[in-house]
């Protein structure tokens, strides 16, 4: 195992303990809007689709830097705006400043 | 390291940074919208630090760029615009549509990453096996659940026979085709069939999973997308893929747990599937043991007009008849009566966690009215009236009982209230298929009739009532 992979690992086991530690304290009342607000997260994958253009350099690498920059463009984009709608619906008790 | 190598590294890590407090700051519903706009600046941030190492290394071909603009252009665009027309009610498939493309983008890495030596027999590393098997299930997964939920899928479970037997062949398939890869015996052909039978599995994995059971399997594809773009982020050597796969993975794995255990199933028992399809099946009038005692607009609206205090129990029925906005009409006439009306929401009530909250909040609602089930449960003998609205199961009291389809579940303890109004479509079973003794308790009214015109009918008496 390369030094590399291995701080990659440790990186990966300790975001996952994180996320356990964060999300778990998320109320009821917001799960729809975190799972989707955890949706838009992954569209971090948008930077996985850029940097595959590096070694794109025939056809079918063109089709698939396309492909998955669609997808992942797609996936961030709407997941941010979405929860943005649904988040600015709970809305405080009548009276009182947002 | 050279200078520009660490500067863009630091980017990476304020970036993986914000996304953990973004998700922090969600745990309110204060800050939760600025957790979502941190979360967002940080997404923007990591991805023009991507778009600047492309243009430092100066290596990517013209068409590349092209492709890449293109693509990203036409993505975002559908994005905003399913994000802008969404109706609430449709937030589960348009999920599970992200959860579909974000899993197919970071299969799509890994497939790359495969094309880029696919001359000869070789093999492929773990990270990219995986990348490419979970990333494959999860896209053809989510979009059955997507189809399903949307209405294009039926939603019942599909099963035919040898369902189970083509399940075991694609699983033989992919455990051999990842053996071949992972070992270096590998070629294009082993590569074609893991990712072909992986999204076969995806398919035959959701098919037969019952449209009640919705909420469980979209947390588990969300934790499964994760976990691909996490493999993605091995395969490309990119910590923050890796750290934001991480967080969405253990999110999906908490809320699939969450899920499993308010719908008191095992994940296994609903991954076998076969079981669940969402819907009552309407039976006419009123039927079943027990004597039931109908009430009539009038009798409903007296109790709940000159009542204290409260609690609305809202379920799947509500969801489906759209009537969220009548519930909140009428809780508002209550309110200026003075009567204290609350929310009580059962962790599975909707489509997916939490759904039920969204279609309030979107009606109306002020969000401290929302009560989760452990604080409506302590308030509950303090309640006057109980009223159901569409929901079944979850307010079971059979589930406090060994030996019943419900029992262990956690619910909502609408029977410890003084009196319980419960609008019903007919004495259809709810999903566990059992009676509801709740119906047949001398305290408890049942007018029947779909959400929507109940809600219609008790508003206008009301009104009438208190002229």
């Amino acid at each position: 195992m390369s030094v590399q992979l291995f701080a990659d690992l440790s990186v990966f086991v300790l975001s996952l303990l994180l996320g356990f530690e964060v999300i778990g304290r998320v109320p009821t009342t917001l799960h729809t809007p975190l799972m989707s607000a955890a949706n838009a997260v992954h569209g971090i994958v948008l930077a996985g689709a850029l940097l595959i253009t590096l070694s794109a350099d025939d056809a079918l690498g063109y089709a698939l830097v396309f492909v998955t920059a669609a997808f992942a463009a797609m996936n961030v984009v709407g997941g941010y705006v979405v929860t943005d709608r649904m988040l600015e619906m709970f809305r405080p008790p009548r009276g009182e400043p947002r | 390291m050279s200078a520009f190598d660490l500067v863009i590294r630091l980017v990476y890590l304020a970036v993986a940074t914000c996304f953990v407090l973004g998700l922090h700051l969600m745990n309110s519903p204060v800050t939760a919208r600025r957790g979502n706009l941190l979360s967002a600046a940080a997404m923007a941030a990591g991805v023009a630090a991507t778009a600047v190492v492309l243009v430092h290394a100066a290596t990517v071909r013209p068409w590349a760029w092209a492709a890449l603009a293109a693509g990203a252009a036409l993505g975002s665009g559908a994005g905003l615009l399913l994000a802008r027309r969404v109706r609430m009610t449709a937030m589960p498939q348009l999920v599970s549509l992200f959860n579909a493309v974000g899993g197919g983008a970071a299969a799509l890495i890994g497939v790359h990453d495969f094309t880029l030596h696919v001359s000869g027999t070789h093999g492929a590393s773990l990270p990219v096996v995986l990348d490419v098997l979970i990333g494959a299930v999860t896209f053809s997964g989510s979009l059955v659940a997507a189809g399903k939920l949307q209405g294009v899928v039926p939603s019942h479970p599909i099963l035919f026979p040898g369902a189970r037997a083509l399940t075991a062949v694609l699983v033989l398939a992919m455990a051999g085709a990842s053996i071949l890869l992972l070992t270096g015996n590998g070629g294009l052909a082993a590569f074609a069939v893991l990712a072909v039978a992986a999204l076969g599995f995806g398919v035959s994995m959701v098919a037969p999973i019952g449209g009640a059971d919705m909420p469980v399997v979209i947390s588990l594809l969300n934790a499964f997308t994760g976990t691909a773009v996490a493999m993605a982020g091995f395969a490309l050597g990119n910590g923050v893929l890796i750290t934001a796969g991480a967080l969405v993975g253990a999110s999906g794995t908490i809320l699939t747990k969450l899920m499993a255990d308010a719908m008191n199933r095992s994940l296994t028992a609903i991954i076998a599937g076969g079981f669940g399809t969402g819907d009552d099946k309407p039976i006419e009038g009123p039927a079943g043991q027990g004597r039931v005692r109908s009430l009539s607009a009038d009798d409903a609206a007296i109790q709940l007009a000159y009542a204290t205090r409260v609690v609305v129990i809202p379920g799947y029925g509500l969801a489906a008849a759209q009537a969220q906005h009548q519930l909140h009409e009428l809780a508002q006439l209550l309110e200026q009566r003075g009567v204290r009306v609350s929310y009580a929401v059962h962790p599975v009530a909707g489509r997916m966690p939490g759904h039920m909250n969204v279609l309030l909040a979107e009606a109306g609602v002020p969000y401290p009215q929302l009560a989760d089930m452990e604080n409506a449960n302590a308030a509950m003998p303090q309640t006057d009236v109980a009223f159901v609205v569409g929901a079944n199961d979850v307010v079971n009291p059979a589930a406090r009982r060994p030996g019943t389809a419900v029992s262990g579940m956690p619910i909502i303890d609408a029977d410890r209230a003084k009196s319980v109004i419960v609008i019903k479509r007919s004495m259809g079973h709810g999903y566990a298929g059992i009676d509801n003794e709740l119906y047949t308790d001398p305290r408890t009214g049942m007018y029947f009739a779909d959400a929507k015109r109940a809600l219609g009918e008790i508003t206008a008496a009301v009104k009438v009532l208190v002229g």
